[in-house]
């Protein structure tokens, strides 16, 4: 019997006055795709940060109180092997004006470093991964020079080339066209076939996740609904995480035009 | 010109602004890449403040500054770690304090205090056999923490996923500020308390325009650190000039250079 990939029991994050997650209780099993949906401000970055062990940002927020236990694969997460744990932050967090070649930004998830001089197998991998994820033209593109599609991509690459048991995504899609889109999840999907891997994704595009996930997080600060796609992206669901519903499952979201 | 080199007085000028320019440029591509410029002009006062303490007790200046600037860059960083307040704001407070004390401990002195003018804007030639020992030992610290760049890095970077690859972030940036805080004490008598923070960010600024990868920056931001003080120190010889403003001018003559030159 393995660890849950994620487990948390009555977990809840409050930066000073304000409640980020609240009473959160979850558990998912190693191999799952879970897709996590819910309004802005409703703590999603926050649930994949406390995965990562970084629920206390990045020590400018004031004092944050948390409560509760949260494990991945068994352990607490700053005891977890960060080798184990591939994450891609939002897209809009990138400072491009980091001078840095893709390949580099792929070699230093290998690493966990900045490296300074490239080796010649760090490249051979950097670039095979690169490939993998249909980005190998960009291997000696600058930082600056890529659009948020193919951003997006190095830092899927960066992940993966850790090889990581859990993959945590921060709205992989945003900025990224419908093929692009398409491709993302044909490679997530090929990455979990080969490796068994966990995934935890953010986004805002209900219909996708429908289709791709194997469960469906509906968060609110707190756990609104989880469970099989189906069942959980119904109607009376969705109204309670949003307030209200429109026709259909194509809503537009705050920060999505 | 060269016989000039036999002088020891310029042997030790020479000898400190390659070893200053070089640790100046070194750190400052961590300072420009983290917007972090104002750092070395609020340090730069608070070595004023430390100098001034020092003349005013009779100590040997130095031995007061290093102390006094490491603390203060320890505390910008503190505050920085530990409130919202922006990096300006809280590099601008130890700044007026600095400044402030700085004033106070120089109007406590009996009489004028011409030393004083030479700390404001430099004087090569007074760089002593001490200051050379501590820049010596301060650039060997420096080499030996050489494996230290690849973490600055990697937080410079994206803090965060340093953060999430379980990196001591916060131990190197305490690091990264106390070394700053040392290297613009020692600089004060190369290129004067007003010039420091133009040192330690023209070379990395202009590194950061010809190049496409950080290490590449690091590097020609030290060979711009490094090769601009010796022009610079020619003029100041052949001219008579300040050697501070020489240097900074041929650095600032490089930016320009490299500003109209960039692809």
């Amino acid at each position: 019997m393995t660890a849950p990939a994620v487990e948390m029991h009555a977990y809840s994050v409050s930066f000073g006055e304000f409640q980020a997650l609240q009473e959160v209780n979850l558990s998912v099993p190693q191999g799952a795709f879970v897709a996590i949906v819910g309004p802005n401000g409703a703590g999603k970055s926050t649930l994949l940060k406390a995965l990562l062990g970084l629920e206390r940002g990045l020590l400018r927020d004031g004092p944050t109180q948390v409560s509760g236990t949260v494990r991945v694969m068994g352990l607490p997460p700053r005891q977890v092997p960060p080798g184990w744990v591939g994450y891609v932050p939002q897209v809009k967090g990138f400072d491009r004006s980091f001078p840095a070649l893709a390949l580099e930004v792929v070699v230093s998830g290998l690493r966990r470093r900045w490296p300074f001089i490239i080796t010649a197998q760090e490249r051979k991998k950097a670039e095979a991964m690169l490939d993998k994820v249909g980005a190998l033209a960009l291997a000696n593109r600058r930082l600056g020079r890529l659009s948020g599609g193919e951003l997006q991509r190095v830092y899927l690459a960066r992940s993966l080339i850790r090889e990581p048991r859990l993959l945590l995504l921060d709205e992989p899609a945003t900025g990224v066209d419908v093929v692009g889109e398409a491709d993302l999840y044909r490679h997530l999907e090929a990455y979990q076939a080969e490796r068994g891997a966990t995934v935890l994704m953010i986004t805002h595009d209900w219909e996708a996740a429908q289709h791709h996930a194997s469960a469906v997080l509906v968060l609110n600060r707190r756990v609104v609904g989880y469970g099989p796609p189906e069942q959980v992206l119904c109607h009376e669901c969705l109204s309670q995480a949003f307030g209200h519903v429109g026709h259909g499952h194509n809503l537009v979201l705050g920060g999505r035009a | 010109m060269m016989e000039a080199l036999q002088l020891p007085f310029l042997q030790r000028a020479l000898l400190a602004g390659l070893l200053v320019g070089g640790l100046a440029s070194y750190l400052g591509v961590m300072v420009v890449q983290r917007r972090l410029s104002f750092l070395g002009d609020g340090l730069a006062h608070a070595a004023f403040a430390g100098v001034a303490l020092g003349l005013l007790l009779h100590e040997e200046p130095l031995w007061v500054a290093i102390p006094f600037a490491v603390g203060v860059s320890l505390a910008i960083t503190w505050v920085r770690e530990r409130s919202n307040l922006g990096d300006d704001t809280a590099i601008g407070i130890f700044f007026a304090v600095s400044v402030a004390l700085g004033v106070l401990f120089m109007s406590m002195r009996q009489g004028f205090a011409p030393d004083a003018v030479a700390y404001l804007f430099g004087s090569i030639l007074t760089v002593t056999q001490t200051d050379l020992w501590v820049m010596g030992f301060i650039a060997l610290g420096v080499a030996l923490l050489a494996p230290v760049w690849s973490h600055w890095a990697y937080a410079t970077f994206d803090r965060e996923l340093a953060l999430a690859d379980r990196q001591p972030v916060l131990l190197y940036d305490y690091l990264l500020a106390g070394l700053i805080a040392l290297v613009v004490v020692v600089s004060v008598k190369v290129v004067g308390i007003v010039l420091i923070a133009a040192f330690i960010v023209i070379p990395a600024a202009t590194a950061r325009l010809l190049s496409r990868t950080f290490s590449a920056m690091t590097v020609i931001s030290v060979a711009i650190g490094v090769f601009s003080v010796v022009p610079g120190l020619a003029a100041a010889y052949l001219f008579d000039v300040p050697a501070g403003s020489a240097i900074v001018l041929v650095q600032a003559l490089l930016f320009a250079l490299a500003l109209t030159l960039r692809r």
